[in-house]
């Protein structure tokens, strides 16, 4: 690894704690982005990838709880700070994005003033100022006539210009990190490429790393140089994008990988059903012994039902965790 | 803002005539009239319930008598009261003021307690103040008001004597804090839980999420994305309880012998002080409606999205 590591993800686990129960809805789960990385966490809705980003951003709620293992940013355990100094880090070194701006902005609030409330934590910035630095980052942001814009109320704009002020929020400060969490599955795929490219480049213009959490592999694989795919709280996979789509690994990549349509193949091949995964993905009580994708998979043998594949390591810093991984 | 005011008098109107045709005609039809019914239980000379029917204009037929109301009502003129011949405009101006101090002190009371009651609650729930504020609010609710009134009376009239145990006295304040209190608490307790909930609510949103991976502090959040948000779900609440005040006063106006709309309500219903009984009624609509006219003008200050057509 040539970029030192900017965030550490090490065999983290999450648990849901109920009333005399712990289930760990994630566990050993471990990953590293460099300075400017993207890097990409794929999985069916479910799988935890989302958990996983909260738990970075230290926003886990009851019934959510880190079980072990160790969130590292810049080499400092992050998993473990009081409250009030996690919070100082968030906004300044790590911001996110989530999935529906239109519950994600406060309703009764000024766009503008949502950004500008930034400035006034993180800079110490009056009132007066920040409001003059949100009409600068909404144009960042590319949102047409901002000077209007930021008196507008989340009502009066569109999904895509939602996103936009959400972009213009997690990147007022210049973090460090950018946690995206389905930034685009609640926008119209034609908007999608847009807010896309809008992230990817004004973070590449920073320096900001971005995490990017989609069950849509290919929008990841796209825009990320390396994905880890999580499937019932593990990652099974992880390899460099391309090489995902090569050459992938795991039974679980390779449905998914198999499930994507491609551009131009009916007129090459006819008309063909998309291949899916059967079954579904199991709840967090209830995941199977062993391999905890053996119910669903093609491959499954005795050992896959008894023993729990260790994580088998692949050239180009990749992993794989599956018994019979090619 | 202004037409907006406007519209919202006009869609009064119509509930206003339905009031005026409902509360007439029911007072037309329920058995009993004034010239039958006195306090004493006294009967009248048959020749003398003749003279006063006729002079009330008992014996007119309905859709006349109704249509005089209306004609008189149109030019501010309630009638005259059957027992004092005198107008009843101006028995019900003297009446209102009490009754009005008393619905705002109840109001005042109530939001004042159960709103912050409900606010600390829900921002620690499962605590003591969380437990303490709800078994306030339940009983503060299953309370009749003429119960706790008599108890109220008792600890601090009687056995404290703080306080003047009844009557209106020179209208200050003192007179005025028992009944307000009688008549607060169930308000009150309503808020408390309708705030908590809603505080609970706004609190799980996904923007109060958002506000925190700012980087905010709770205190913040709170001051910043909360409040503004739990306010228009408590304001509902302070609508409908505030409007139906004055009407819920009768109770508690006759136990402390206030000398408001309800006491007057109670005692000219009992008489059959039909036009008496009318006024008051309509008044305490009106004060229903004008208040309901205020909330729906709050919600749209306080909320961008809300914009009546």
């Amino acid at each position: 690894m040539t970029a030192p590591a900017l965030l550490e993800v090490e065999n983290l686990r999450i648990d849901l704690v109920g009333e005399e129960t712990r289930h760990a809805a994630v566990e050993g789960v471990s990953f590293r982005i460099g300075k400017g990385e993207t890097f990409g966490l794929v999985g069916e809705s479910g799988c935890g990838k989302s958990i996983t980003a909260l738990s970075i951003m230290g926003l886990l709620r009851h019934p959510l709880a880190i079980g072990g293992g160790a969130i590292r940013l810049e080499g400092k355990e992050i998993q473990s700070l009081p409250p009030g100094q996690i919070r100082r880090l968030r906004g300044r070194k790590i911001a996110m994005i989530f999935q529906e701006p239109m519950t994600a902005l406060n309703p009764l609030s000024p766009v503008g003033r949502q950004i500008a409330e930034m400035f006034v934590l993180h800079q110490g910035a009056s009132w007066s100022e920040a409001n003059a630095k949100a009409v600068e980052a909404l144009r960042q942001v590319r949102v047409p006539s901002p000077e209007r814009r930021v008196k507008d109320f989340p009502h009066q704009l569109s999904g895509g210009m939602r996103q936009r002020v959400m972009i213009a929020i997690a990147l007022a400060c210049g973090p460090d990190l950018l946690v995206a969490d389905e930034p685009t599955t609640a926008l119209d795929v034609t908007v999608q490429a847009e807010i896309v490219d809008l992230m990817r480049e004004l973070c590449a213009a920073n320096g900001t790393a971005i995490l990017m959490i989609s069950h849509d592999l290919g929008l990841v694989a796209n825009i990320c140089r390396r994905v880890a795919v999580m499937y019932a709280g593990r990652v099974v996979e992880e390899q460099a994008a391309d090489e995902v789509f090569r050459h992938p690994r795991h039974p679980y990549t390779r449905g998914l990988v198999a499930s994507l349509p491609l551009l131009g193949s009916r007129a090459a091949h006819g008309r063909r059903k998309l291949a899916e995964i059967a079954g579904t993905v199991p709840a967090i009580a209830a995941y199977p012994k062993g391999c905890r994708f053996n119910p669903r998979c093609g491959l499954a043998t005795e050992i896959c039902r008894v023993e729990d594949p260790a994580a088998t390591p692949l050239p180009g810093d990749g992993l794989v965790r599956c018994h019979h991984h090619d | 803002m202004p037409l907006l005011i406007l519209r919202r008098l006009g869609n009064t109107i119509p509930t206003i005539v339905a009031v005026v045709l409902v509360i007439f005609t029911l007072f037309s039809v329920i058995p009993g009239s004034f010239t039958s019914s006195g306090d004493d239980g006294r009967m009248l000379d048959a020749q003398v319930m003749e003279r006063m029917r006729k002079e009330l204009g008992l014996d007119d037929p309905l859709h006349q008598r109704f249509g005089t109301y209306v004609v008189n009502l149109a030019q501010g003129d309630l009638g005259n009261s059957f027992r004092t011949r005198e107008p009843v405009t101006k028995i019900i101006a003297q009446r209102l003021w009490p009754s009005l101090k008393l619905t705002l002190a109840a109001m005042g009371f109530a939001i004042l307690v159960g709103v912050p009651l409900g606010f600390i609650a829900a921002l620690k729930p499962g605590s003591l103040v969380d437990m303490a504020s709800m078994v306030v609010a339940i009983s503060g609710l299953s309370l009749p008001k003429f119960w706790l009134g008599l108890m109220l009376m008792y600890l601090f009239a009687l056995t404290l004597g703080w306080l003047p145990s009844f009557g209106y006295g020179d209208g200050g304040i003192r007179h005025l804090i028992l009944p307000a209190v009688a008549l607060g608490v169930s308000p009150m307790a309503l808020l408390a839980r309708t705030t908590r909930a809603g505080v609970l609510d706004v609190l799980n949103a996904d923007f109060v999420r958002t506000a925190r991976s700012k980087g905010m502090s709770e205190y913040r959040v709170v001051r910043w994305h909360v409040v503004r948000n739990a306010l228009v779900l408590v304001l509902t609440t302070i609508g409908l309880q505030f409007g139906s005040l004055m009407g819920q006063a009768v109770v508690v106006e006759k136990l402390f012998s206030w000398p408001g709309l309800g006491s007057l309500l109670v005692d000219s219903v009992f008489q059959r002080d039909i036009p008496v009984v009318q006024g008051s009624i309509l008044v305490i609509v009106l004060f229903f409606l004008l208040i309901n006219t205020l909330v729906d003008i709050a919600y749209v200050i306080i909320d961008p999205r809300i914009r009546y057509g």
